[in-house]
């Protein structure tokens, strides 16, 4: 079957062309064609819910010049609806006078604050989130000291963040779908996933989910909806709104919630998932852990807006601050933002204040940019896990007893996992060539050949713990 | 305006697709489409068959800019077609969470000029996702088309043939169609490939390539190269709307006693060496052409390769004729592209080594 090509030999065929092949250079004439045969009642994506949203783009009518309108009208239609006019040239100012107020439960001895509102927690559940957070504290020491022993290439901590981690996963179902960066193991933690596993991953053994292939903490599990982190950082924001737009459209009772850290906010990728996430109406949470840093660099150096949660208004976001190291406000935050997402389809912003106890990871050494003494107030007078600890025991949920029981437990737990992981075999060599496609392509099953017989004339160069 | 009539004037400019016998769709029948409608039917297709399939990306709501998708928005409603907001790396990060849920995200790029802004989320996430995960997860219903390629007076921004960078990715494919009829069977091999793939459509053959397109779903394999024309003497290889050019060479070529074998390749990532190879065992001799760059572009990895295998089987170098180092100029653009008359020039000199 011939391909035909049109000639266009005419000068006049040229300018067709230059017309037709549209490439977005449109003349006036062009554009405004393009909105009188607009129907403004196609273009809007009407929301069914009964919220106010922003109207886009369709003016009402269009402005025109030489009527005998009111030079002191009130309104006028742009693009983007009615705005009020005003004679003083007033600008808005960059910051409020207060800072957005920071909503807590607890107080730092662990009191519940009068009149504090918040979403009640039974005994089960709480005695479960504290005994998460200290599970995740003592899996965390355990796991630093083992590279600190070199027996890890590498780890990094979630010291300081218990509460974030692990009250906002219980306050999530199972079937909410989670988009971490790389500080909230405690999340997979709550779902299930064991010390074991988690050790698994860090010795990047045959039993890994990931199959050896990622450094220590890149923790991934879709029995337990937690998408696998990449250290690339913000990535994950974009593809959570994706992830809750389908959840959306598959009418299910469940919605996307990503993390990410102070650092995170100022990549373009939390910009353009806020925004998308907006006009998508996409039932996300966007979980912010503002503790401080990025690794050396202080929130002061990161960006000049009051925290996070002034910027969702920004998108059209309703936002909030939340204590990040009181487990009952973290609780109740992510439990309210939860039930907004999903019945009313829109994201939520929650900016969770707290303090990054841990070095950034194993390779840095953070009493280079601060001071210890910081460090240790953080960890000692605003502890996460003290303030939880108290509340419950005011309750009469927890002992001492319980407490020294648990954490030998754990440790024991701990100790044999690593011994466990440390002692399975790493994944067969195969398994760097599968999964780059879906079927290795041949140029694969070539290098996969010629990397073997390489294998056999140089044994030495290659690590004897990987079967081949 | 020369080059662009030059380009133009091309009378006869076949491009069967082999001889019958290799593809049962090159004997059938259907419609003329030009590349843009065949493209919009695959689309429609695609989103036929699978309730769970998505097109959106800048002004695809309306048709898109080249129309391309025509029709979608008011067959399968807003909520499957839509705009996005102006951000490309907002795009396809939303598009791989879409597809690592399960659904067919077939996302628009507005013109592959614009792409870079994504090509972290391409690189770093969508041809990572199921390898870092161990296969728990994959963003395989991925999608990306773009328009590439010159188009006579497009300049930096919208000439560009960006090819090579996504070549050098493991985990995602690349596809480039060189007319209606190979775009819709590719197109759908690319929505139904269990990979993100990357799908550049020659803008330039948008409205100008016009072919019998069948109207049924059928899909052309990824990865398997064409022999579009047989020769004995010389092998081309080229992808996309490249191909026409090389194909008049090859005629005029032909007037002077010289027998070419042309072969389209595709799918560049992975790509079929297997009959490339077997091509230049016959023929002796290679000669690539592409309109991006000649240095690190595509046709230095085929060069190469062709080279490995093939060597004591070569009568002459392997021979580029590609486009200049420059960035794409705009009134420069006919001395930057590699024409019709710059390869028939590098055949001669190739047979005559």
């Amino acid at each position: 079957m011939a391909l035909r090509l049109r000639s266009s030999l005419s000068k006049s065929n040229f300018f067709n062309i230059l017309r037709y092949n549209n490439l977005g250079f449109g003349t006036a004439s062009q554009t405004t064609r393009h909105l009188r045969t607009h129907d403004p009642t196609t273009l809007l994506r009407v929301s069914q819910n009964p919220i106010t949203r922003f109207c886009n783009t369709m003016a009402e009518k269009l402005s025109s010049v030489g009527e005998h309108e009111d030079a002191n009208a009130q309104v006028m239609d742009f693009p983007g609806g009615k705005v009020a006019f005003t004679p003083e040239i007033k600008f808005i100012s960059e910051s409020s006078k207060e800072r957005v107020p920071c909503y807590r439960v607890l107080d730092d001895n662990g009191q519940l604050i009068t009149n504090s509102h918040f979403v009640q927690v039974s005994e089960e559940v709480a005695v479960k989130m504290y005994s998460d957070m200290v599970t995740l504290q003592i899996m965390d020491n355990i796991f630093y000291e083992a590279q600190r022993q070199g027996r890890l290439s590498f780890y990094a901590t979630t010291i300081g963040e218990e509460a974030i981690n692990i009250a906002s996963a219980a306050a999530l179902s199972p079937q909410d779908v989670i988009f971490p960066q790389y500080r909230e193991p405690g999340v997979l933690l709550w779902r299930g996933f064991t010390l074991q596993e988690f050790a698994n991953q860090c010795f990047g053994n045959k039993s890994d989910n990931g199959k050896g292939r990622q450094m220590p903490v890149h923790y991934g599990s879709n029995k337990l909806n937690y998408f696998t982190v990449s250290a690339t950082i913000a990535t994950q924001l974009p593809n959570a709104v994706g992830a809750a737009y389908s959840l959306k459209m598959d009418k299910k009772d469940a919605c996307a919630v990503t993390y990410f850290g102070d650092g995170g906010s100022s990549e373009g990728d939390f910009h353009a998932a806020l925004n998308f996430a907006a006009v998508m109406e996409a039932p996300v949470l966007f979980i912010c852990r503002n503790n401080g840093w990025a690794i050396s660099t202080p929130t002061s150096d990161q960006f000049r807006s009051d925290g996070l949660v002034v910027k969702g208004r920004a998108y059209g976001i309703r936002s909030i601050r939340v204590d990040g190291n009181d487990a009952l406000a973290m609780y109740s935050a992510v439990h309210t933002a939860r039930e907004m997402a999903i019945t009313e389809e829109r994201p939520i912003l929650i900016e969770a204040l707290t303090y990054r106890v841990g070095h950034h990871s194993t390779s840095d050494d953070s009493t280079r940019y601060r001071s210890a003494d910081e460090i240790e107030w953080w960890n000692k007078a605003r502890n996460p896990l003290s303030r939880l600890r108290t509340w419950i025991e005011s309750n009469g949920w927890w002992s001492d007893e319980e407490e020294s029981d648990l954490r030998s437990r754990i440790k024991k737990e701990m100790l044999e996992a690593l011994r466990v992981a440390e002692k399975t075999e790493k994944p067969n060599l195969e398994n760097m060539f599968s999964d780059v496609y879906d079927v290795p392509p041949l140029n694969l099953r070539e290098q996969e050949r010629q990397v073997r017989q390489t294998i056999k004339s140089y044994p030495q160069d290659y690590p004897s713990d990987v079967p081949l | 305006m020369a080059a662009l009539l030059g380009r133009s004037c091309r009378k006869l400019g076949f491009l069967s697709s082999g001889h019958g016998a290799r593809r049962s769709v090159s004997t059938e029948t259907g419609k003329s489409l030009n590349l843009y409608s065949a493209i919009n039917q695959a689309l429609h297709i695609a989103l036929d068959s699978d309730p769970r399939s998505y097109v959106f990306g800048e002004d695809v709501g309306f048709g898109g800019v080249f129309r391309c998708t025509t029709g979608l928005a008011e067959r399968f409603g807003k909520n499957r077609v839509f705009n996005t907001p102006l951000c490309e790396q907002g795009i396809v990060g939303f598009g791989i969470g879409l597809a690592a849920m399960g659904n067919r995200a077939i996302v628009e790029i507005q013109f592959a000029d614009y792409i870079y802004p994504a090509f972290d989320q391409i690189v770093n996430e969508a041809a990572k996702f199921r390898y870092r995960s161990g296969n728990q997860f994959n963003c395989g219903g991925l999608t990306i088309r773009a328009p590439y390629g010159a188009v006579g007076h497009g300049g930096h921004y919208h000439s560009q043939s960006p090819e090579a960078f996504f070549c050098h990715v493991p985990g995602i494919k690349v596809v480039i169609p060189r007319s209606p009829r190979e775009a819709k069977g590719l197109l759908l091999s690319c929505i139904r490939d269990p990979n993100p793939v990357v799908f550049f459509e020659p803008k330039w053959l948008y409205r100008q390539a016009v072919e019998e397109v069948p109207e049924h779903d059928y899909m052309i394999p990824l990865s398997e190269a064409e022999v579009i024309r047989e020769g004995n003497d010389i092998t081309l290889v080229g992808w996309g709307a490249q191909l026409t050019i090389m194909e008049q060479a090859c005629l005029e070529a032909e007037k002077e006693g010289i027998s070419c074998e042309l072969i389209d390749l595709k799918t560049l990532l992975p790509w079929d060496k297997e009959t490339v190879e077997a091509s230049v065992k016959k023929t002796g001799r290679l000669l690539i052409s592409h309109e991006a760059p000649i240095t690190g572009g595509f046709g230095a990895e085929i060069s190469a390769t062709i080279l490995e295998r093939c060597f004591l089987k070569l009568e002459a170098p392997v021979t580029r004729v590609c486009g200049l180092d420059t960035p794409f100029p705009l009134v420069f653009e006919p001395f930057y592209m590699p024409t019709k008359n710059k390869i028939l020039d590098a055949i001669k000199t190739t047979v005559n080594y």
